[in-house]
């Protein structure tokens, strides 16, 4: 009898001494795990408030001036003014829906080379207004608008 | 599972044996009596066994005291977030919409540790083809001097970085550390100042602030318990944007030296646009000059710092002061003939006005004779107290680190003849900020208001009461009438009933008098006259244009389009609503708005 016990409990401090290096073992990993993710973490943010600084570099209201300007042709874009304000009554219904395209081929073609040249404007400058040039974009290597 | 061992013998050895009870018979023999020289061996070997459990249980807790107290501290690595909380050590400064103003970003600086090198000479001469602007003779000498450490950039772009690493030299190396950044240039950079490092270490380096906000608030910038929540300023940055296109262009096209504009909200005091032309980029915050006039520094705030003398805007605080007091209404006729004489003084009008004005006349028509004769009325030490009530006494209690050395000049004594020309803005200088301050204290229902470049969480307690709101509605149809009938007839923008007062005041020379062709024109001004939201005060130095056959430098035509121009490109940012209906324009307008607030 007392050398089951004997067995049994050598049996037990070998289990324990298992589970408790397996806990161990597990905790440090566990704990570098954690660390590893805290660096992710304080990389993550740092990227984080290096996109913020770009973004707003890439925000600051010179360039975006710079690129409306450039861009006036098709965007239109013209500083707010006080005749810009309206009231709801004055919004128009929508538009009525555009025109189906011609279905003479040939006519078509006409049709655009007619209007192609028109450029539409959205804003009616006054007529003291002074003329002004319009860039066309200027075009980096990659594609990308420079002011 | 426990086994007991069965027992042999009767527990207590004194109870006493019933004799009754008879004596096992079979019981087994006595064990033999053990050898005594045994027993004591068995004794002192479980002794030692004992004490040697101790010594091992001491050893190891001595061994660990030992270990502890040899080992580095250290903070547990876990809990807490050590590494992720602590982002940047500078917190970031944005607008009141919360676009960023300035904000960190990783940067690298570059040191020297000669002691390392290889080749100090080589290294000198790589540095210098790096670095055009450092000397190869001098670092080669600074490399032999013994010292093992010199900074050499405060912080370098990538491909520097990689030209020195390309240098292939130990004993250059690379510190990170973070870089303040102004992502807008040059815009409102007399607000947010600069930064330059602080302690710098090889690991990283402190940012102080030099000027501006960045220096009022660099605690709090730099405090690690605020886990860097942005502070939030009351500018706003399309509205300041818009403000200094158009100073510039202003400014230019009037042929000014320096412009400077302050756009303020009427009831908190909040400063929505603060702008002071010529200005500076903050990413490279140029040297203060050593030479020449103060006053040209790019560095130099004229919003705030600039102290100058402002002219017939002032005329509005001796009428409101003269309706308060009830010495006059706004029809009362006031004696305008000129000269006034005042002593060895004489007060002299741009024009001759006839006879007699009425308030609201001497107002549009800036007469600077019926002004005085009102501030003569109400006295000096009436005088006093009122511009003292409305902050002209002492500096403004903005959060710039240049504001409190900007103290207005007041007269140290106040004869009758300072009574008169302060009326209308002479013999008393103070800066854009104050006069802003006291058009918003006046006109706004007549509270007194505290300028700050802080967005405000709530509306803040209305100040102490300067004037009635009935005296504040009468100023403003006083001032809108000057828009529409005065001397500031070109300010009026459709929709946007813009009330002020325009001022012009010859510039001190410094050797003493007035220059005759040098003046500082000065608009201030309400918007919308009768529910004000906002006040403006535009500024130039020195304008002058050739307009209508002659040349110009009162504030009508330099200060006036300026400032007009300013309220159309901003009040439509503000969100603020034309108004075109005319009787908008009417005083009783002006009095419901007057009635509404009580």
């Amino acid at each position: 009898m007392r050398t089951v016990f004997y067995a049994l409990s050598i049996c037990l401090v070998v289990a324990l001494a298992f589970w408790a290096y397996d806990e161990g073992y597990r905790t440090r990993a566990t704990e570098r795990a954690v660390a590893r993710l805290e660096r992710t973490i304080g990389a993550r943010h740092q990227e984080l408030s290096m996109l913020k600084a770009e973004w707003a570099y890439l925000n600051r209201p010179d360039r975006l001036h710079e690129l409306a300007e450039m861009n006036f042709e098709s965007l239109g874009l013209v500083p707010l003014a006080p005749d810009h304000f309206a009231l709801a009554d004055q919004v128009s219904f929508a538009p009525p829906p555009p025109p189906e395209p011609p279905r003479n081929r040939i006519a078509g073609k006409v049709l655009e080379r007619q209007i192609g040249d028109v450029i539409i404007m959205n804003h009616v400058f006054g007529a003291e207004a002074e003329s002004r040039v319009i860039a066309p974009p200027t075009l980096a290597d990659d594609g990308e608008q420079l002011p | 599972m426990i086994f007991r061992r069965r027992r042999t013998h009767a527990i207590d050895p004194f109870r006493p044996v019933t004799p009754t009870v008879p004596r096992p018979r079979d019981a087994a023999p006595a064990a033999p009596r053990a050898n005594p020289e045994k027993l004591r061996l068995r004794a002192e070997r479980r002794l030692k066994f004992t004490a040697a459990c101790f010594l091992v249980g001491f050893a190891a807790v001595g061994l660990k005291m030992g270990a502890i107290s040899a080992s580095e501290a250290r903070e547990p690595a876990t809990g807490g977030l050590a590494g992720a909380g602590i982002v940047s050590e500078r917190a970031d400064i944005i607008d009141r919409q919360g676009r960023v103003l300035a904000t960190n970003v990783t940067a690298t600086a570059l040191y020297a540790q000669p002691h390392l090198m290889v080749d100090s000479d080589a290294a000198a001469e790589g540095l210098a083809r790096v670095f055009p602007d450092m000397n190869p003779e001098t670092w080669k000498r600074r490399f032999k001097s013994g010292s093992k450490f010199f900074w050499l950039k405060g912080n370098i772009s990538p491909e520097q970085q990689q030209a020195i690493h390309d240098l292939g030299e130990p004993g250059l190396l690379f510190g990170q550390r973070e870089m303040r950044v102004y992502p807008n240039g040059p815009l409102a950079s007399h607000v947010l100042g600069g930064a330059r490092y602080g302690e710098q270490d090889v690991r990283a380096a402190e940012i102080k602030g030099v000027a501006g906000v960045e220096a009022v608030f660099d605690d709090y910038l730099g405090d690690p318990a605020r886990e860097g929540a942005p502070l939030r300023l009351s500018v706003d940055l399309s509205v300041q944007t818009a403000m200094e296109r158009v100073l510039l262009s202003g400014m230019k096209l009037m042929n000014a030296k320096g412009a400077a504009a302050i756009l303020m909200d009427i009831h908190t005091g909040e400063i929505v646009s603060m702008a002071s032309l010529p200005d500076f980029d903050p990413n490279d915050r140029p040297q203060v000059l050593t030479q020449g006039d103060r006053g040209d520094d790019p560095l130099f705030n004229r919003a705030v710092q600039g102290v100058y003398e402002l002219g017939s805007t002032f005329k509005i605080f001796a009428a409101a002061q003269s309706l308060e007091l009830g010495l006059t209404n706004a029809g009362t006729m006031i004696d305008t003939r000129g000269p006034l004489r005042q002593g060895r003084f004489r007060i002299r009008d741009f024009h001759n006005y006839g006879n007699q004005l009425s308030v609201t006349d001497v107002i549009v028509k800036s007469s600077n004779i019926g002004t005085a004769r009102m501030a003569l009325d109400i006295g000096g030490t009436r005088q006093q107290a009122f511009l003292r009530s409305l902050g002209f006494f002492e500096a403004t209690p903005v959060e710039l680190t240049e504001a409190p050395g900007a103290r207005p000049l007041v007269p140290a004594r106040w004869p009758d003849i300072s009574t008169m020309t302060i009326s209308y803005g002479h013999g008393l200088s103070a800066s854009p900020l104050h006069l802003a301050t006291a058009y918003a204290s006046l006109l706004n229902g007549g509270t007194r208001v505290t300028p700050t470049l802080l967005a405000r969480a709530a509306p803040p307690e209305p100040g102490p009461r300067i004037v009635s709101e009935r005296v504040s509605a009468e100023a403003r149809h006083m001032l809108r009438q000057v828009v529409t009938r005065g001397t500031a007839s070109l300010a009026e923008v459709e929709g946007y009933q813009i009330a002020g007062k325009t001022g012009t005041a010859d510039k001190p020379s410094p050797t003493g008098g007035y220059y005759r062709d040098k003046v500082i024109t000065t608009f201030a001004g309400v918007f919308p006259a009768q529910d004000p939201e906002y006040v403006l005060v535009v500024s130039l130095d020195e304008p002058s244009i050739q307009a209508a056959g002659e040349e110009r430098r009162t504030a009508g035509w330099t200060a006036v389009p300026v400032a007009s121009e300013a309220v159309r490109r901003i009040a439509p940012l503000l969100g603020l609503r034309p108004d075109f209906d005319p009787a908008a324009d009417s005083f009783g307008a002006y009095l419901t708005r007057a009635g509404a607030d009580n």
